[in-house]
């Protein structure tokens, strides 16, 4: 038996995502956060918590929950640990609602950093996020925009150490892709092939395009409240067991290695033991994908398997449908949408509530999911669960 | 023929001076801590290991190792769109920091991890001029 409740997920909100042009990040998150009180059977007198996840257009500030319309509000906070800001989030929620500060929170990720003049990654990662001043030009300089390159350098680096190989990469890619075939939120539904992703162009060698995310427009909002208000409401609740962050630091020093040790190492540990279960007991993994190599290497640092045989470990198709280890079973951020890790968190309500419909796993017990920020400088975990204890 | 675009030039400010001035003489300067004796890299007032505001400008070694690097095929910046694909490296220097750069002076499909770079300086306009790294001498 998994270990006593720390507050319970009722509501889940997803609004349309991909190239939807004109509306701000904050319409976006309106939408979601009414479509999560809907799902839950909740009305926004009801909450009085808001924790918004900052995004990388900037436009999510704390006056969002002016224009949101919020009143009264005894938590509120506009929080970033980059990509792995979802699992903070949650640990505060959690930690506010234990305390009696708040009793309904809102989480939201919302963003819309699309146009319709600008390719994904101009949009995403173009000249316009790079200032020229300081040291900070450098990047500019040598032309290394975005995070393209850098996650490209880091699974250079594990390809090097460890003979991984761009074909372990596109096993994950082509499972995903198989599972968004199954999701109505889904942007990329049509199924790919190991050649597809062998032939698809260069982005940042050794990562090619089905290797890298998606960039979306559209908004996630999940609601959070106590185990005992839970019971009440129209959804069956999400138990939060466990959760925990681990940011291993910066990699400008030749002595540390988050490209191949990142945080899920610690922050895993942490929040496996609040949860009072282990790695084995992980039905189904939602892992943050910013590009397949994320996915390995956190499999690898949670301990599913060894460090340097994440290529090995996927290599069968374990991850896609039908296979031992069902992981990123809406697609992911490579073929889902791409809301940091507001999109593991979402497909992990929606599995452990058992509402996946044609894509729903065989058991969800226990539901891992993993967040990660910045280029592997943040991470974060949550272990949520249909089952918790009752003391 | 329309005109090229160049490559975007950093703006040195009261902080990175030294570093810019530094690479203008040919020579990598970085900070070192006169307490603890580590080296740090980017630029700061504390030092980040032992948190003493005693960093000083040193030059460095200018000297490292090949830790990673990938070949950027995306021309993000129009100063970049007759140069792609190009690399963007990681380098060890022997002074314990990791610094980003390009490998210039060798073929793309010649670089190895662990190969030992030097520092070797160009200007990208403006007389400002910045590090990159070749394959050492001898």
């Amino acid at each position: 038996m998994p270990n006593r409740s720390k507050g319970a997920i009722v509501g889940l909100g997803v609004t349309p995502m991909g190239k939807i042009y004109g509306r701000r990040s904050v319409d976006f998150a309106a939408e979601a956060i009414a479509l999560a009180l809907d799902d839950a059977g909740l009305e926004k007198r009801d909450l009085d918590g808001l924790l918004i996840n900052a995004n990388i257009s900037g436009d999510m500030d704390p006056r969002s929950q002016m224009i949101l319309g919020f009143e009264n509000l005894t938590l509120i906070n506009v929080m970033s640990a980059y990509g792995s800001t979802a699992g903070s989030m949650m640990q505060y929620a959690c930690m506010a609602i234990e305390q009696g500060l708040a009793n309904v929170v809102a989480l939201v990720y919302a963003d819309a950093p699309l146009t319709a003049n600008r390719s994904a990654g101009q949009s995403y990662a173009g000249p316009h996020r790079f200032p020229l001043g300081g040291m900070v030009g450098l990047r500019a300089a040598y032309g290394n925009f975005g995070a393209n390159p850098e996650y490209a350098m880091a699974a250079r680096r594990h390809m090097h150490l460890y003979g991984t190989t761009s074909e372990h990469f596109g096993t994950i890619a082509v499972g995903q892709r198989a599972w968004a075939g199954m999701s109505p939120w889904a942007q990329m539904r049509s199924p790919i092939t190991l050649e597809d992703h062998h032939n698809s162009r260069f982005i940042a060698d050794p990562l090619r395009l089905l290797d890298c995310c998606l960039v979306s427009n559209g908004a996630v909002c999940v609601i959070v409240t106590s185990a005992a208000k839970a019971r009440d409401l129209k959804q069956p609740p999400v138990h939060v067991l466990g959760y925990a962050q681990c940011a291993p630091g910066d990699n400008l020093r030749t002595d540390r290695h988050p490209a191949v040790e990142t945080g899920a190492k610690r922050s895993g540990e942490i929040a496996f033991r609040m949860a009072g279960v282990t790695v084995k007991d992980v039905d189904t993994c939602q892992l943050y994908d910013c590009y397949t190599y994320t996915v390995l290497v956190t499999l690898e640092d949670y301990g599913f398997c060894k460090k340097g045989e994440g290529g090995p470990f996927v290599a069968d198709g374990k991850l896609g449908p039908g296979g031992s280890l069902p992981t990123n079973t809406g697609g992911g951020q490579l073929s889902g949408y791409y809301m940091w890790a507001f999109t593991p968190l979402s497909e992990a309500v929606v599995q452990a509530r058992g509402q996946g419909g044609e894509r729903q796993v065989p058991k969800n017990d226990v539901v891992l999911v993993s967040a990660n920020g910045g280029i592997l400088n943040f991470h974060s975990t949550i272990i949520l669960s249909k089952h918790a204890s009752s003391s | 023929m329309s005109e090229a675009v160049s490559k975007p030039v950093p703006i040195p400010d009261a902080l990175s001076e030294p570093f810019f001035a530094g690479a203008r003489d040919r020579r990598l300067m970085l900070q070192h801590c006169t307490s603890c004796g580590t080296w740090s890299f980017p630029l700061r007032e504390r030092c980040p290991t032992c948190m003493k505001p005693t960093l000083e400008w040193r030059a460095a070694s200018g000297r490292g190792t090949l830790y990673t690097f990938t070949i950027f095929h995306q021309a993000m910046h129009p100063g970049f769109a007759a140069h792609v694909p190009y690399n963007v490296a990681q380098i060890d220097l022997d002074e314990g920091v990791r610094m980003t750069a390009n490998v210039a002076g060798v073929d793309n499909a010649d670089l190895r991890i662990g190969m030992r770079l030097e520092a070797v300086f160009e200007s990208p306009g403006d007389g400002v001029f910045i590090p990159k790294f070749q394959p050492a001498a001898g």
